[in-house]
């Protein structure tokens, strides 16, 4: 007797009624497939997790699954060329909906997605699938991308960070204690030659590094070219005079990719140990650079301009932690990731899970800070977070005791408005850092005897007394509006 | 001006004791400590000879802080740094690294600064 013999494959595309599946018309977008209950997603899927704010009357189910369909292969009615293709490993699947704990009306919502959906090493062919398309759909009031899981097979065809942070404290000498910045201010109007004048005395004064700031290009108070000319002199005179490697991130954010590679050319030529760029150039300028950055041993600061238009409000936008995710990929050394403790927006445990995003070698799982999945970074290598906006000297306790050694603390006004000028602001705050870490190590409880240990080193330091003096009562204490809405005991399987 | 390299250059020079709390950190991490010495800190100089091998084995303080006076009477007119390496996967560099000797003068260098095209300068750090 003859039997037919099925090819492999076969019988996916022969379940249910076929026929009526794919007649012409509108379906619900859970009646088309992007609805998986209890899917168990592959170790080599994709997977985000959104919450959604369902228009009224709107079906939370079908929204996650519009969303999954809007994110990979569907549009508003049934097409017939559907069959031309293997579908249903096209097609993106809402496998579980929760409702956000204490929230009405706002549910978190899983996708995965196959992984032959996605180009290899293309954070533009990403983020085009996963937020090209839903954030204005109409049944949804809003969107967020919350968080997403890479599978290890496309985390490997990114390169990832350039330098990270294990070669760039083996290049700058730097080992045990967090890094030293400052941002030049005021940000716009200085020429170049009193520009570099700060520089100077910060780096003098005892900061590892000096920043431009995000819109500082090439203005006509001071083209980009003098900067860099101004700048450089005052990195190589306060090396020279503290035998430490030093720093200042040039920007060289332009207007086109050709004059970002002659600025950054330009900088390098000079001896310039470190370039940044603004987030707002974009995901492919941001992969070409971080490039070059490879092919000239170049330090890349990655300065998060513009992202609080999408990543603030809790309802609606990309989670930094997400960014932070991309760019780590994407392959960046510095990003601004928050400080918790200063003028910036910043839960603690946010925060500290933008920074865990950044510098693990394995993220777990941890609800309070945000972090929904386990991701395996694969061998890609560290980025070192920055924290700045709004620190100061006296908050060294603090900032030591949430972030650790591996960062870069930038006290801009907390170093160039000392009271005594911008080398005695540099020093009060490198002191204070190391009489801090000097602290800790010894096994002294930093975060209750922080102002003790500050006090007593201001006794053999005037500059951190007056520190300690002018911002001894300044904080921001304001409600953020960025915080996890989970609560470690519920279960996000 | 004092050269500023390492975890601690910035406070007084720590005493044997302040020192041995830092070893005592170290081991607590299962950190090797080890000793490296030079003439020329100069910043590109990565590689100050060795005092020894580092001292995975160790697992007191006394026993470096022991090492550490035999360098000084061998070399005092060097720089001494104590440094502490971490090979867990991920780090696999030195986790800790301060001064723990200095000579009595300082070692200062200048800058070379040779004009180029425009006003381009290239830059180079030579002994003073």
């Amino acid at each position: 007797m003859s039997q037919t013999v099925k090819h492999p494959g076969a019988s996916q595309r022969t379940t249910g009624n076929v026929a009526k599946r794919y007649q012409a018309g509108v379906l619900k977008y859970k009646e088309m497939g992007y609805w998986v209950p209890g899917y168990e997603p592959k170790d080599t899927d994709v997977i985000a997790v959104f919450r959604i704010t369902p228009q009224e009357g709107v079906d939370p189910e079908e929204a996650a699954a519009a969303v999954a369909g809007e994110s990979s292969t569907a549009t508003w009615t049934v097409v017939w060329t559907d069959r031309l293709t293997a579908c249903e490993n096209y097609r993106a699947k809402a496998y579980q909906v929760q409702p956000v704990p204490g929230t009405e009306g706002q549910y978190f919502a899983w996708i995965a997605y196959e992984l032959d959906l996605f180009e290899e090493g293309s954070i533009a062919n990403l983020t085009a699938s996963i937020i090209g398309n839903v954030f204005s759909f109409k049944p949804l009031k809003a969107a967020r991308l919350e968080d997403m899981r890479f599978p290890v097979a496309y985390v490997k065809t990114f390169r990832g960070p350039p330098t990270g942070i294990v070669v760039e404290r083996e290049r700058l000498d730097k080992y045990g204690r967090p890094l030293l910045g400052a941002t030049i201010k005021p940000k716009l109007g200085l020429s170049g030659k009193n520009y570099g004048r700060v520089v100077y005395e910060a780096l003098l004064g005892g900061l590892d590094f000096t920043k431009d700031d995000e819109n500082i290009n090439s203005q006509p108070f001071m083209h980009w070219r003098d900067r860099f000319l101004f700048c450089m002199e005052a990195v190589q005179k306060a090396q020279a005079a503290s035998g430490e490697v030093k720093g200042h991130y040039l920007n060289i954010t332009a207007g086109t990719m050709e004059e970002m590679y002659k600025r950054a050319e330009f900088a390098r030529d000079l001896g310039s140990c470190i370039v940044m760029v603004d987030l707002i150039v974009g995901w492919t300028a941001i992969q070409s650079i971080s490039n070059w950055a490879r092919d000239n041993d170049m330090i890349l600061h990655m300065h998060r301009a513009g992202h609080g238009t999408y990543t603030r409000q809790k309802n609606h936008g990309v989670s930094f932690r997400v960014i932070a995710k991309w760019l780590r990929l994407a392959g960046v050394d510095h990003l601004h990731a928050g400080t918790a403790v200063g003028k910036l927006e910043g839960d603690p445990m946010t925060v500290q899970g933008y920074y865990n995003v950044c510098r693990d070698g394995y993220t777990k799982q941890d609800l309070a800070r945000g972090i929904f999945f386990d991701q395996d970074w694969a061998g890609l290598r560290k980025v070192m977070p920055v924290a700045s906006g709004g620190i100061h000297a006296g908050q060294m306790h603090q900032l030591l005791d949430l972030f650790g050694d591996d960062v870069v603390l930038q006290f801009g006004g907390g170093t160039i408005g000392h009271p005594m000028g911008i080398q005695a602001g540099a020093t009060a705050n490198r002191v204070a850092l190391e009489a801090m870490v000097l602290a800790r190590n010894e096994g002294r409880d930093i975060k209750s005897e922080g102002p003790e240990i500050l006090a007593a080193a201001a006794k053999t330091c005037k500059p951190l007394e007056a520190a300690l003096m002018t911002w001894k009562d300044v904080t921001f204490n304001y409600a953020s509006t960025d915080t996890s809405d989970f609560v470690p005991t519920v279960s996000v399987a | 001006m004092r050269i500023t390299q390492g975890t601690f250059s910035y406070l007084p020079d720590l005493t044997d004791e302040q020192i041995a709390k830092q070893v005592d950190y170290a081991l607590s991490q299962d950190w090797a400590v080890s000793l490296e010495y030079t003439d020329d800190p100069h910043p590109r100089n990565v590689y100050w000879e060795m005092w020894g091998l580092p001292m995975f084995d160790l697992k007191d303080a006394a026993g470096v802080l022991a090492e550490l006076r035999e360098a000084r009477k061998a070399h005092p007119d060097c720089y001494i740094k104590l440094n502490a390496f971490d090979s867990t996967r991920g780090f696999e560099t030195m986790r800790l690294s301060f001064i723990v000797h200095r000579p009595k003068e300082e070692a200062r260098y200048k800058l070379r600064r040779e004009e180029s095209a425009g006003r381009l300068v290239r830059y180079t750090l030579e002994r003073a």
